[in-house]
């Protein structure tokens, strides 16, 4: 493992307005590390990923993709760069097929010599999804967990180093959590660093090494999973004293 | 298959018109590859990138001028036609990275005033243009025939070059790019498309023979002023041509501006009164009834033939 960690965020603000939608945020992705990213609605997470992808200019701070400056860039550039990430409310290209949309990320962001070779790799990822009966369908006629699983696997043909994932579970039935847990675990065995902004605890539980807890755009706690769920700022802004009782009822029974 | 048997076939025709019909039928064998040339262009940006242009204009008469002013100071043609291409594509290329970070309809006003400001710099500009009055251009020598075969053939051989660079544009990387942009262009910059080189270089490719053919029409013409040279019907012909036929596709410009200028010759020959009204009301109606254009609508028809009535028909075959 090297010790450079693969993406860190300096002091990183952005303000709409008077609202401070991120401030003054610090934190490191090692490789191969899986982090959560939890906090309650309007905390920021989603301009968080913008800024680290260059979807939004930050108002002040920095961020270094392995050990490059790369605060300004555009987000084509990211991209390339290897730094991946799904949108919350899915983008499909929705008029061309499920496998093109794949191969468009092999082909722009990842290794893919040409057209063709970008159609085999997509048909590649799409099985690994699960979408490969889907290949030829138009993007648009997918329902929403298929639509999710596309956005995966559109970012997983750009080949990233560092994935952004926000919120590619939301909407998803318990049986679908369940096989998306799966998903990520197989991509996290690709060795690729993962960041996973995540509403169910369940799934950041289960899945993040380290948790970072965003609250009006400030970072309020960071840590192993067990010790954030237990710090008194997080019970508070965001996961509600129940969540607390239930959890410490379990380690205690557990 | 059928559309590039079509193709050829119809190229044939075109190349044969001066041995087999009179001057009036040459002339508007030349509109037809005029038009083809400018639909075909357009397409780059309407169709592929999904950005509504109107400066076809604003690049013809651009074009017309650069190549007037250079044919009138005694460069051997094709010379002036190459020199108006390259101006042409120049400016668009600078221009784009301004006005495309406008989108929609925003991006159509300041695209259609490009075409104005253009306009009143040439009527403006009278030393250099020759104003309102316009400029005479030096008239090709050889009499009326060789001339007519001359700009026919070259009208046609940009038709044929802005055909081949869409061949090319939309088989390749360029071409999946911009059609990426079309869909969603936040999702294609997050994908890793460089969308800003992306779009001016479509925007440039639209502009390019828009410069050729402009230059070709003031040799063809011999006399050009700031409205016939930046003329707003124009500006809003070619992208209604583009629709027309099928935006996005490589036949489809091409069969949209011949349907629409045969349409138009029909018309005017036929109703001298109210001939725009009519033609307006066509084009519209043509375009209500038909939203992918005439090329798609060929394809839907297919579709329920090759699907149900063929099969259908073997079967019926094999049951006797
Ligand atoms: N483009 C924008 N313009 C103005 N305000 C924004 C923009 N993006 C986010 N915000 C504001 O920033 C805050 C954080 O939003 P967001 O990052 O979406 O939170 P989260 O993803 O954690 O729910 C909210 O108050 C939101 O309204
Ligand atoms: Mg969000």
């Amino acid at each position: 493992m090297n010790a450079q960690p693969i993406l860190e965020v300096k002091g990183l603000s952005r303000a709409f307005g008077g609202v401070k939608a991120v401030n003054d945020v610090s934190f490191a992705l090692h490789r191969g590390e899986i982090v959560g990213l939890i906090g309650p609605n309007g905390a920021g997470k989603t301009t968080l990923v913008n800024l680290i992808t260059g979807v939004v200019p930050p108002s002040s701070g920095s961020v270094l993709f392995d050990g490059q400056d790369v605060t300004y860039q555009r987000p084509w550039q990211a991209a390339r760069r290897g730094l991946a990430r799904t949108f919350q409310i899915v983008q499909p290209f929705p008029e061309m097929t499920v496998l093109e949309n794949v191969a468009a990320g092999a082909l722009f962001a990842g290794r893919a010599a040409n057209r063709a070779d970008a159609e085999a790799q997509a048909l590649e990822h799409l099985a690994f999804v699960g979408l490969a009966q889907d290949a030829h369908r138009p993007a648009a006629a997918l329902p929403l967990p298929g639509r999710k699983r596309l956005e995966l696997a559109k970012s997983l043909a750009m080949r990233p180093k560092v994935l952004l994932l926000d919120e590619v579970n939301a909407g998803l039935n318990s049986g679908e959590v369940d096989q998306a847990l799966d998903l990520m675990r197989r991509i996290a065995a690709q060795g690729i660093t993962i960041l996973i902004i995540e509403h169910l605890m369940k799934v950041v539980l289960t899945l993040s090494q380290r948790v970072l807890v965003l609250h009006q755009g400030r970072l309020i706690s960071s840590g192993d999973p067990a010790s954030v769920v237990q710090d008194p700022q997080v019970v508070e802004a965001y996961l509600g004293s129940k969540f607390a009782e239930r959890q410490r009822r379990m380690t205690a029974n557990g | 298959m059928r559309s590039s048997a079509f193709f050829i076939l119809s190229m044939l025709v075109l190349a044969a018109a001066p041995f087999i019909a009179d001057n009036y039928v040459v002339r508007l064998c030349t509109f037809l590859c005029m038009y083809a040339a400018l639909a075909l262009s357009w397409n780059f940006i309407g169709g592929y990138a999904g950005y509504p242009s109107f400066a076809t204009a604003g690049f013809f008469g651009l074009g017309a001028y650069a190549g007037a002013l250079t044919q009138n100071l005694g460069f051997w043609l094709p010379l002036p036609w190459l020199f108006a291409t390259v101006v042409v594509a120049l400016f668009a290329a600078g221009l784009g990275f301004a006005i495309l970070r406008m989108k929609g309809h925003y991006f159509a006003i300041g695209s259609i005033s490009i075409v104005e400001i253009l306009r009143l710099l040439a009527s403006s500009w009278a030393q250099l243009t020759g104003g309102g009055d316009g400029l005479n251009v030096r008239i090709l020598p050889g009499g009326p025939d060789y001339a007519g075969r001359v700009f026919l053939y070259s009208m046609m051989a940009v038709m044929i070059a802005a055909f081949i660079t869409m061949l090319c544009v939309d088989r390749s990387r360029l071409g999946f790019g911009l059609r990426c942009i079309k869909q969603n262009e936040d999702a294609a910059d997050m994908i890793g498309i460089d969308v800003t080189s992306y779009k001016t270089a479509a925007f440039t490719l639209s502009a390019m023979y828009c410069g050729t053919i402009g230059a070709i029409y003031a040799s063809w013409v011999a006399y050009i002023d700031p409205s016939d040279a930046f003329s707003i019907l124009l500006t809003l012909k070619v992208p209604v041509m583009t629709l027309l036929g099928g935006p996005g596709t490589v036949y489809g410009p091409i069969l949209g501006a011949w349907v629409f200028v045969l349409l138009e010759e029909m018309i005017w020959a036929k109703f001298l009164e109210y001939n725009r009204a009519i033609l307006g009301a066509v084009i519209v109606l043509l375009i209500f009834a038909l939203p992918g254009g005439l090329l798609r609508m060929q394809w839907r028809r297919k579709w329920p033939s090759s699907v149900f009535g063929l099969p259908g028909l073997n079967r019926l075959k094999e049951s006797r």
